[in-house]
Formats: C-alpha cells, structure tokens, sequence
C-alpha cells in the first residue's frame, strides 16, 4: 500500500519536472507580459539539442548537453521576441507558430538520432531509499529561487511591473522591450532544460514527439497555478499524477489508444476549467498579450 | 542617496534661490519656438516659455489647449517637430522620461500612472531602489516624507485600493523621492479635497524656497492666484498672453483664457420646495465597501423633483458607493423608489428607467478608451432605435447623432472616428455628458462632473444639469469642490463614515460648516447647520 503511495508519488514528481520546469519559464514571461504558446516547440528543440551533445561520445559533458538544450530554447524563442516585441506581432499567433517550428525542427533533424544509444544519461540520486533525478530537485530550487526573485529583488519588481502596466513602468525610465526580451529568451531556456530532463533523464533516448503535449500543459498550468512559481510546484505534482495514472490505465485496459494521445490535451481543458472554477483568470497579469506602444493613449 | 538629504537641490551654476525675476542668470527651463503636430491638430504650436529657479509658473487654457502635450514633451514623452529646451541655460534634449527624471524634471501626471495591483512602496520603489526588498527599503523614505509635508501614504496600500486623490498623492510622493528641481503637476488638484489641495499647495510653498521651478496646471483659478507667482496661458496650442499673479484677478485670468468675460456669482436662484414631491427616496440604505468593510450604514433621504441634492464629503467616505448603488453596480440592502416605482435591476435597466451615470473614473468606467468618439456616445443605446435597424446597427443614424452631440457639448476631437484615448481630459469628460444626458433622464447621479474641466466647459455643464432641473429631473451631485456644491445646489447632505448628514438647505451651511461635518464634527456644535431639517436625515 506504502510502497504504491510513493511509487505514484516519485512517477508524479517523474512526470512533474518538465511540467515545472516549462511552467516556471512560462511563469517568467507571462509575469512580463509577454505569451509564448512555443513551450512544447521549444521543449522538443531542446531535448533535441541535448541529446544531440550527449550522444556525440561516450566522453560528452552532460553539463554541455544541458547548456545546449537551455540555448536552443531560448534561440528558438528569440524568434517571438522578436516577432511580439520588435514586431509587436500577434503573441497567440507567433506563439503557435513557434510550437509548429519546434516540433517540427526537432521531428526532421532528430531522424538520424532516432534509436541512438544514450552513453551516459544524468544519473538519478537517491535520497532516503527512492531515487530522483537532479533535474527534480533544480526544478523545485528553481521554483523557490523565482518566487523570490519576483518579489524581492529589483529586477522582479522590474519584470513584474512592466507586464502590469509597461507604460508606468516605462516613465520610470525601465526598458520595456529588453525586458520582454529577456524575459522571453528566459522562458526558452527555461522550456529548453524541461526538454533536457526528457532526453537525458526520463527517458535517455531520442523519439519523434516524446514531449507528448507536456508543454501545451505546461502553457494552461501557468492559468492554473495563477502566475505564482511556488503554487506551480502543487500544480505539476497534480498533473504529473494525472499524467502517471494516464500511463498505467494505459498499459491495463482496453481502451483504444487514440483515446490517450488525446489526454493531453484534455488535461489542458481540464486544467483550463479548474482554473475557471477557481477565478483565477482574474490573476492574469493586466497587460499579458499586449504590446507596449510608447505614447500611445 | 539616503533620506531627506537627497531632497535638497545639488547646487548648480547658474541656479539662484528665490529669484523670481529673470534679470540675474539664465531661467531654470527655457522652450522656445516648441510646435507639436498631431494628425488632425496643432497641438504646441511655436509656444514660448520660461520657468525661473524658486518660481511656480501656472499654465493656465482651456480643455484641448496643448496644456499636457507641451509638458509631455518636456518629460520625454513626446518628442518636438520644432523648439528648442534649455536647462539652466544649457540646451538639452530630453529623449525619454528617464531622461527627463536624470536631468531633474520630475511630473506629477494628469492621470495617476501606476501599476494598481502592486502596494505603494512597490510602486515607488520601481526604477529608482536596487538589490533584495527594494520595496522595503523606499518604505521608510516615503514614511519620513509623508511626515514632513504632511501627505498621507501608507507604502503598504495596494494601489487598486485608493481613492484617486490618494493615487495622485503617491504621485507626489515620487516626484519628491527623485529629488526633481523642476517640478510639473498636471491637474494635481482635480481629485483632491480643500485640505489636501492645502497641504499640497504647503509642499509647493516649500519646494519653491528650495529654489525650485514648478509648473503648475489647474482649471481652478483661486489656487492658482494662491499659489503660482506668474501665469502662461495657452489658447488653441499657443500662447496667447503671461502675466504675474500679483494684481491679476479670477475675472481677468477667465477672460485672458476663454477670451470673453466668464460669469462667477451663483447661478441657482431658489429650488424646489418640498410641495415638489419626492423624486426618489432612499430608505435604509446599507452596503458593503472593497474588503467587507461597511461602505453605507442606513442612508435614507429624498430628492424632490427639480431639485441639485449636493453630497459632499471626503473622498472614501461612502460617496462613491451610495452612486453606485443607485445606478445598480454595486449591491446593497433597503429601498429606493424612484417616481414611486422601486428602482431595481442593472444598470442598463436603471438607465432605462431614467438613471444617468456620470461616473467618477472617466476614463475607465466612463468610456471605453480605445473605441470611437462615436462609439462610446452610442453605449448606452446602440442596440435600440433608432440606432439600430432590427439586429444591425444603423451607422448613418449613430454618426450623425455623434455629429450632432460632439457639435452640442463642444468635444474637440478630430473627428467622430477619433478613439476616445486620443482625446484631452476635460473632452472626454463632455463626451460622457453628451452621452449620459441624451436620454431626458429623471435623476442624474454626477460624480465630479465637472472633474478637469476648463471654467467654460465648467460653466456649461453646470448650465445643462441646472436645465435639466427646470424639465423636473433631479440631480444628485457628488462633489469635492465646496464652491460648485454651493453654487448649484438647494440642499446639501454631508457624508462621514458611511452615514447622511443632513440634507441642509444651503443657505445655512458655509464652507466652513461642511468643512467641519466632513471632518466628523457634530452637526449641533456647527453654527448655521442645527436648525438644518432632519426629517430624513440620519442624525448619529
Ligand atoms: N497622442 C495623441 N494623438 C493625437 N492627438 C492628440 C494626442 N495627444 C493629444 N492630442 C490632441 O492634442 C490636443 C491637446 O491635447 P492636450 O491633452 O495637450 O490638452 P490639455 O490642454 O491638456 O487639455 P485638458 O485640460 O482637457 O487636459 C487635443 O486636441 C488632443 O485631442
Ligand atoms: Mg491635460
């Protein structure tokens, strides 16, 4: 009985760290103002990235695996910054775009990677008799380090401001576009070390789609948890539940398996109508979606 | 920069305290020959001024004069098509707000710029603190300001929970945290109440014998013959005329500013009795305010037909929710019947029965900035004929009754297609008059109306609702201004915490009783307010 409780609960955190780590980034640049609907591209790019490095010789450095993963998301989002921010494009629309790019980069450059042995994954630690990833245990440093950057440190204060109300914040002489930028690119990295942990974590190989709709969950995980990066730690615990029993039932029943390709994106509506329940669009910050035109009335 | 020292001005060459004539150094500011174009509109156009060091300059013109374009460009906001700023005789080009705030010009805008969800300190603290708590460490300075010019700001408050004088308030604050030597209020007392525009015009006196340079813009001409040395006035984008306050007038400041002699004696003879009946009668009103506090505890009175009911009372004190409940966007207990039908329903509902709303935040819940001129006058009614034909929206119809509306109240806009954001304060401000009086409502709930407005504009809004009473609506005027609630009104209520002084007739209060009641004073220890009626008043 012990022992389902915690196997549940490691295959929740499992499946959690992506989520978080996606959450927390989209966290970053939603706070700012800016929407990036690319999680899952960006995802996928990097765990791509970092298993490109990884597999290239048995003596590869895992920390330049995951560097590379943390710059292929932020390079790829470096496109909606500058389509949303210089541009002042759509950021639905250039988000979407960006999740088509992204998985489709990965899916045309990854064939060759397809079945490639993993030399040496990211070894698990284990602490008090259960193992865990490092990358769980950043996940959850990272989210505590963001709660408290956002609203303890100048540079929160910062970010925060400008994706409230930019032009006050523009007054006061912030840069509002370098901001968004930074905050953007910030999330990229952020989405690109989710797809690392998939790569050279949880499953230590390449596969076509393996972020499996992870990112768009991520996306409406950042409605549920309302923007708040410690809230976000519950969140992805609680949809990588959902994610692990997904997995079993899978494994056990009868159910065509059409049926589980589309869960996740009914846990996005799932997430979605929690979320509505609860109020909490309410919490969206108040100029999310819209660019800042100096000037403008 | 730590504490009350950063307030004092770095001596510069050039700069000499209390010098308000030009004959020694260089002025504090100089522009010249400054033209601003928008589409549709010269908004500067070659304007000239000058701001000596220890001087308050006041920029005096009426709505859409270029009173906020011109100081826009000083703060970076705008850039010139033509002109020229000097600083201290060094000539400057201020590229951006930052700028503006490096080179020491500091702006107390129109319209409180500020991130609402965030406390005071947080928003105080943006751009300005750095490293961990930067929020905490501005609290203490703000604490130390507060105190010595008497400007009340707890740095805890979230800014979505204050009143609008509140919020211009913290505005000051800021603008002395940046130790600004060039100081520019736009309208800083539109929302104030008298004591707090006193206490303000007490840190302006102070900044000035610190050698500061402050330019002032106000519609109300007695502070700014209490508190400005000179006077500029702009007309149409240029300036038309500058005199010393010393020896200038209200009627002569009016006359150089409109260009025809404005009337300021009391324009309402004598109301209704109470053979009127009553129009509407509240009985036992009672609401809750923001965080369950009590907002209105048992309010009850009537408003005869024909007659300007005055509310006065300090912003916070129930005012705002006793009009919102009455225009059927705020909940609340007891009874309101008006013309003997209870008054129920929405605020659509409301309207249609003959409510008008002029409410207190134009900008945000009176029109919806980024639509049209046209847009926003057809609300209220665009789904109704004859604004509309069956399901679809008869445009010619919406058009020229904007046409016509626009051409009534004197909006200056570029055009009716204009979005309303791009309009100057006080026209957006006759733009929802036109709107909410179309109708031939029976009580009008005003809010301010008269909030930014130009002494012409102020005039012919206090003669459209003085009209309207004539037909036997009733007005319901809230009001921070004493002088307006005295000139217009035949009986006025004080509010204190929720509760309804009065009515009084007015000819028994003063500025200096209701002053009194709006602190909380006893109505019996005022002279001239005892023998007030108090049938329907709520006497503590
Ligand atoms: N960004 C803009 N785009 C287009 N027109 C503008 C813009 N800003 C101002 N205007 C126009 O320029 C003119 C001057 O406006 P401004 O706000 O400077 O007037 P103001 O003197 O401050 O008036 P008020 O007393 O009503 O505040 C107005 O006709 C206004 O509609
Ligand atoms: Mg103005």
């Amino acid at each position: 009985m012990d022992s389902i409780v915690i196997e549940a609960l490691v295959r929740a955190l499992a499946v959690g760290t992506p989520l978080l780590l996606a959450c927390l980034g989209a966290i970053l640049n939603e706070r700012a103002g800016v929407v990036n609907l690319g999680v899952e591209g960006m995802m996928a790019v990097g765990a791509l990235a970092a298993f490109a490095v990884a597999s290239k010789s048995p003596d590869a450095s895992l920390w330049a695996a995951v560097g590379a993963a943390m710059l292929a998301g932020a390079a790829l989002s470096l496109l909606h910054a500058f389509a949303t921010v210089t541009l002042r494009a759509n950021q639905f629309v250039s988000g979407l775009a960006l999740a088509l790019i992204g998985t489709g980069a990965a899916g045309l450059l990854g064939k060759k990677f397809e079945g490639l042995p993993l030399f040496n994954k990211v070894p698990d630690w284990t602490l008090g008799g259960f193992t865990i990833s490092p990358f769980t245990v950043a996940a959850l440093i990272l989210a505590g380090l963001l709660a408290f950057w956002l609203t303890a440190t100048r540079g929160g204060l910062t970010l925060r401001s400008v994706g409230e109300n930019p032009a006050a914040a523009d007054v006061l002489g912030v840069n509002v576009g370098l901001t968004r930028v930074l905050a953007v690119l910030g999330g990229g990295a952020l989405a690109g070390l989710a797809g690392a942990f998939l790569s050279l974590s949880y499953r230590s190989s390449w596969a076509d789609n393996m972020t499996n709709g992870l990112g768009w969950i991520a996306v409406a995980l950042v409605i549920f948890v309302g923007w708040r990066p410690l809230r976000a730690i519950a969140g992805a615990l609680f949809f990588g539940f959902l994610y692990y029993l997904q997995f079993r039932l899978q494994g056990n029943s009868n159910v065509p398996t059409e049926v589980f390709s589309a869960m996740p994106f009914i846990l996005v509506l799932v997430v979605l109508a929690l979320a509505g329940v609860r109020g909490q669009a309410g919490d969206a910050p108040a100029a999310l979606g819209r660019a800042y035109v100096r000037g403008e009335r | 920069m730590k504490g009350l020292a950063a307030l004092r001005p770095a001596p510069v060459k050039g700069w000499t305290v209390n010098q308000t004539q030009s004959s020694a150094g260089p002025p504090a500011l100089r522009l010249s020959g400054i033209t601003k174009r928008f589409p549709g509109v010269v908004a500067n156009d070659a304007v000239d001024l000058t701001v000596h060091a220890g001087e308050v300059l006041a920029l005096l013109g009426e709505n859409g004069a270029g009173k906020s374009t011109l100081i826009s460009i000083l703060y970076g906001l705008y850039q010139p098509d033509e002109g020229a700023v000097e600083l201290a005789g060094q000539p400057v080009r201020i590229g951006s707000p930052a700028q503006a705030r490096r080179l020491g010009i500091g702006l107390v805008p129109q319209h409180p710029l500020l991130v609402s969800r965030h406390t005071v300190a947080e928003n105080l603290a943006l751009g300005r603190v750095g490293g961990l708590f930067p929020a905490r460490r501005v609290a203490g300075q703000v604490r130390e300001l507060s105190a010595r010019y008497g400007l009340e700001v707890n740095p805890e408050a979230r800014v979505s929970d204050l009143s609008p004088g509140e919020k211009q308030r913290v505005e000051i604050v800021r603008a002395l945290l940046g130790g600004a030597r060039v100081l520019i209020l736009d309208e800083p007392t539109s929302v104030l109440t008298p004591q707090e525009a006193e206490g303000l015009f007490r840190v302006m006196r102070e900044l000035k014998a610190d050698g500061r340079s402050l330019i002032f813009i106000s519609h109300k001409l007695d502070e700014v013959l209490a508190v400005a040395d000179r006077v500029t006035v702009l007309r149409r984008g240029k300036v038309v005329g500058g005199v010393p306050t010393r020896g200038a007038t209200r009627e002569s400041l009016a006359e150089l500013m409109v260009g025809r002699s404005v009337d300021f004696t009391r324009k309402r003879a004598g109301g209704p009795g109470a053979e009127a009946g009553a129009l509407l009668s509240v009985r036992d009103l009672s609401a809750q305010g923001a965080r369950g506090l009590p907002a209105l505890r048992g309010v009850s009175f009537e408003l005869r037909r024909g007659e300007v009911l005055g509310v006065a009372g300090i912003a916070g004190n129930g005012q705002s929710e006793l009009v919102e409940v009455l225009a059927g966007l705020h909940a609340a207990t007891g009874s309101v019947t008006l013309d003997s039908q209870a008054l129920t329903g929405d605020a659509a509902a409301r309207f249609r029965s003959g409510v008008a709303h002029i409410p207190e935040d134009r900008i945000h819940s009176g029109t919806v900035p980024s639509m049209t001129v046209a847009e926003n006058l057809a609300l209220r009614d665009f789904e109704r004929p004859p604004l509309a034909r069956g399901l679809a929206r008869d445009l010619t119809a919406t058009d020229e009754r904007a046409r016509r509306e626009v051409e009534a109240y004197g909006v200056a806009t570029p055009g009716i297609h204009t979005p309303t954001r791009l309009l100057s304060g006080g026209n957006i401000q006759k733009l929802i008059l036109a709107r909410e009086l179309a109708g031939q409502p029976k009580l009008i709930l005003a809010v301010h109306p008269t909030y930014g407005l130009d002494i012409g504009a102020t005039d012919q809004v206090h003669r459209v609702l003085l009209d309207r009473t004539g037909d036997g609506a009733g007005v319901l005027l809230v009001s921070e201004d004493l002088d307006e609630l005295l000139s217009l009104s035949d009986r006025v209520a004080v509010m204190v915490g929720g509760s309804l002084l009065g009515p009084f007739p007015v000819a028994e209060v003063t500025r200096e009783s209701l002053g009194l009641l709006m602190g909380g004073a006893h109505p019996h220890s005022i002279p001239g307010a005892d023998q007030g009626p108090t049938q329907n008043g709520v006497m503590a």
